[in-house]
């Protein structure tokens, strides 16, 4: 449906995107992972007929962006990082021009009250877009992209600025439309492409790092797990109980966290789960084990995982992102 | 290009842009016309003799924001991607101000009909002046609309298109004070002083015409490499 061959934007002499190749597949949902100036946008950009590359080809079911843009934009929808609202406009004034303007065929008013109704933005159906919410704005623009009921839907960071529960339903939303769409969408937040996409590309700084299945992906990068443990003892007796297990290739005493309770950040050789081994020899010596989490990968740590040999030093601390 | 244009007039009269235009061009029209009835005569063109230099005020009104607010709000991003042509987006563009100087120009017909109460009027004259001046707004606008998509500052847009509508209103006086011949005909026969003026004495030239016709196409494709070229920035 997608087929990007060696894209390549540079800006002067710096290269936004470098040589990027994948292709989507019909009704295939991509996320494009990648830390701030990655050139996630600039991609996106270049799909969308938004900017020229420099070399390479983009093709929209089989359509060239540049050989024939009218017929691949027919396509595509399209939520750009900022999203395209005429703010003086109302929700519904602004979705019948989007509507005018991609040539719509659907009946215009059930077509824009079904979309609306997707989205969740009837309430404000009325309202002028200057007075809305980012939130609200940011699904309007959604809304604009699903006019047309367009075959590709490009999405530059859906779920920025909404609120916990927003983020949710749109992802949920993102899915259901992955049912009738082929979607490419972009994120920096590595659970979000998990939770949402059937395949992730790693981009950073104008590369393509990985591309695999979300499943893959975070089997690959959690192969070696890392849990904080809290656990309540004297501090070096848990210690040298905690060296004794097998599997476990660094321990890492955090401090008192509680009178009598120390943390300990656990590094587990790849692919062995030691955690009921853990549990077993706590119990054993009665040890209460307080707490085990794992910690999550930071996109920092994915890259280096990514771009480093598996085997190099990755003791970053692995915070939450 | 229809939904562009349609936007585009529903932007003019929900701002005040489109107001202060109309505004302008009928105090003035206006102003010009009680002068005609005062001189008890019952020929129009003082009226259109002397629009030129309002149009110059005003015309960067009604361009300014065309393509500069598009691009700083950034909803140039809607429209680059949408399955239509840079044409017929800059058309929409265009025909949208043009459409407001007609509704603007139409105030004359009202007055040639009131001095048809008084006497008939030279009905070719007349015509031929309304003409003049639709063809002189459709030159101006499309150099407004061009210097909109250069910018993405609409003040810097309106103050650039006054200067460059200025400079050709005054081109007349440039070419009197070159002395070398050559170079002062060259200059005179871009002048639109001249061929508008020979619209408002009746002097009807389809060289005129097509001058100005070609000067609009030339800017509305201008217009067009512009926004291509921006693309491979
Ligand atoms: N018009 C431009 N001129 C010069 N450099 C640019 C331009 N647009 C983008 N860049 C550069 O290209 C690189 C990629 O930018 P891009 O916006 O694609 O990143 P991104 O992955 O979308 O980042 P973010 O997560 O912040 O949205 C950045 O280093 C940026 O500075
Ligand atoms: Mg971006």
């Amino acid at each position: 449906m997608i087929e990007v061959k060696n894209l390549t934007k540079s800006y002067g002499n710096k290269q936004a995107v470098n040589d990027i190749s994948f292709t989507v597949n019909q009704g295939e949902i991509l996320g494009f992972l990648g830390p701030n100036g990655a050139g996630k946008s600039t991609t996106m950009n270049i799909l969308t007929g938004y900017i020229s590359s420099t070399s390479g080809t983009a093709k929209i079911d089989g359509h060239d962006i540049l050989d024939e843009p009218q017929e691949a934009k027919k396509h595509i929808g399209y939520l750009p990082e900022h999203p395209p609202l005429y703010l003086d406009m109302t929700v519904q004034e602004y979705l019948e021009f989007v509507y005018q303007l991609k040539k719509a065929r659907q009946p215009m008013k059930a077509h824009i009250d079904d979309i609306c109704r997707r989205v969740k933005i009837t309430n404000v159906q009325k309202r002028i877009i200057k007075n809305l919410s980012k939130g609200y704005r940011q699904r309007v623009g959604l809304a604009q992209a699903l006019i047309g009921n367009p075959e590709v839907l490009i999405l530059d960071e859906p779920t920025v600025g909404l609120d916990p529960k927003q983020i949710i339903e749109i992802r949920n939303l993102i899915k259901t439309l992955g049912e009738r769409h082929t979607i490419i969408l972009s994120s920096h937040i590595l659970p979000e492409v998990q939770a949402v996409c059937d395949r992730v590309i790693v981009i950073n700084k104008g590369k393509i790092v990985a591309d695999d299945t979300a499943e893959n992906l975070s089997r690959s990068l959690t192969d070696d797990f890392r849990y904080i443990a809290r656990i309540e003892g004297p501090e070096e007796e848990v210690e040298k109980l905690l060296n004794g297990i097998s599997g476990l290739k660094e321990v890492q005493p955090l401090g008192q966290k509680e009178p009598g309770v120390y943390e300990f950040s656990l590094e587990a050789d790849p692919g062995s789960d030691i955690r009921r081994d853990l549990f077993k020899r706590l119990t054993e010596r009665n040890y209460p084990l307080l707490g085990l989490k794992t910690t999550e990968l930071t996109l920092e740590d994915i890259f280096l995982q990514l771009t480093q040999d598996s085997s190099s030093d990755k003791s970053k601390d692995g915070g939450n992102q | 290009m229809l939904a562009i244009l349609k936007r585009e007039m529903s932007n003019y009269f929900t701002s005040p842009i489109g107001y202060i235009f109309l505004a302008v061009f009928y105090f003035f029209s206006g102003m010009f016309f009680t002068s005609v009835l005062a001189a008890n005569t019952t020929d129009i063109t003082y009226v259109f003799s002397s629009l030129f230099t309002v149009l110059v005020f005003i015309i960067p009104l009604l361009t300014m924001r065309s393509m500069s607010e598009e691009k700083k709000q950034k909803t140039d991003q809607l429209l680059l991607t949408a399955p239509i042509s840079l044409g017929s987006l800059v058309l929409g563009k265009f025909l949208a101000a043009f459409l407001m100087y007609c509704i603007a120009v139409s105030v004359t017909v009202v007055y040639a009909l009131i001095l048809a109460a008084f006497a008939t009027p030279e009905w070719m004259v007349v015509i031929g002046n309304i003409l003049g001046a639709l063809l002189l707004g459709a030159a101006l606008i499309a150099i407004g609309v061009f210097i909109s998509s250069l910018t993405e500052n609409q003040l810097i847009a309106a103050v650039g298109s006054f200067a460059v509508m200025m400079f050709i209103l005054m081109i007349d006086g440039f070419a009197s004070l070159i002395s070398n011949t050559f170079i002062a005909s060259i200059v005179s026969t871009l002048s639109f002083m001249t061929r508008y003026n020979n619209f408002v004495t009746g002097i009807l030239n389809i060289s005129d015409l097509l001058f100005f016709l070609s000067f609009a196409v030339v800017f509305i494709y201008l217009t067009v490499r512009v926004l291509e070229k921006r693309r491979w920035g």
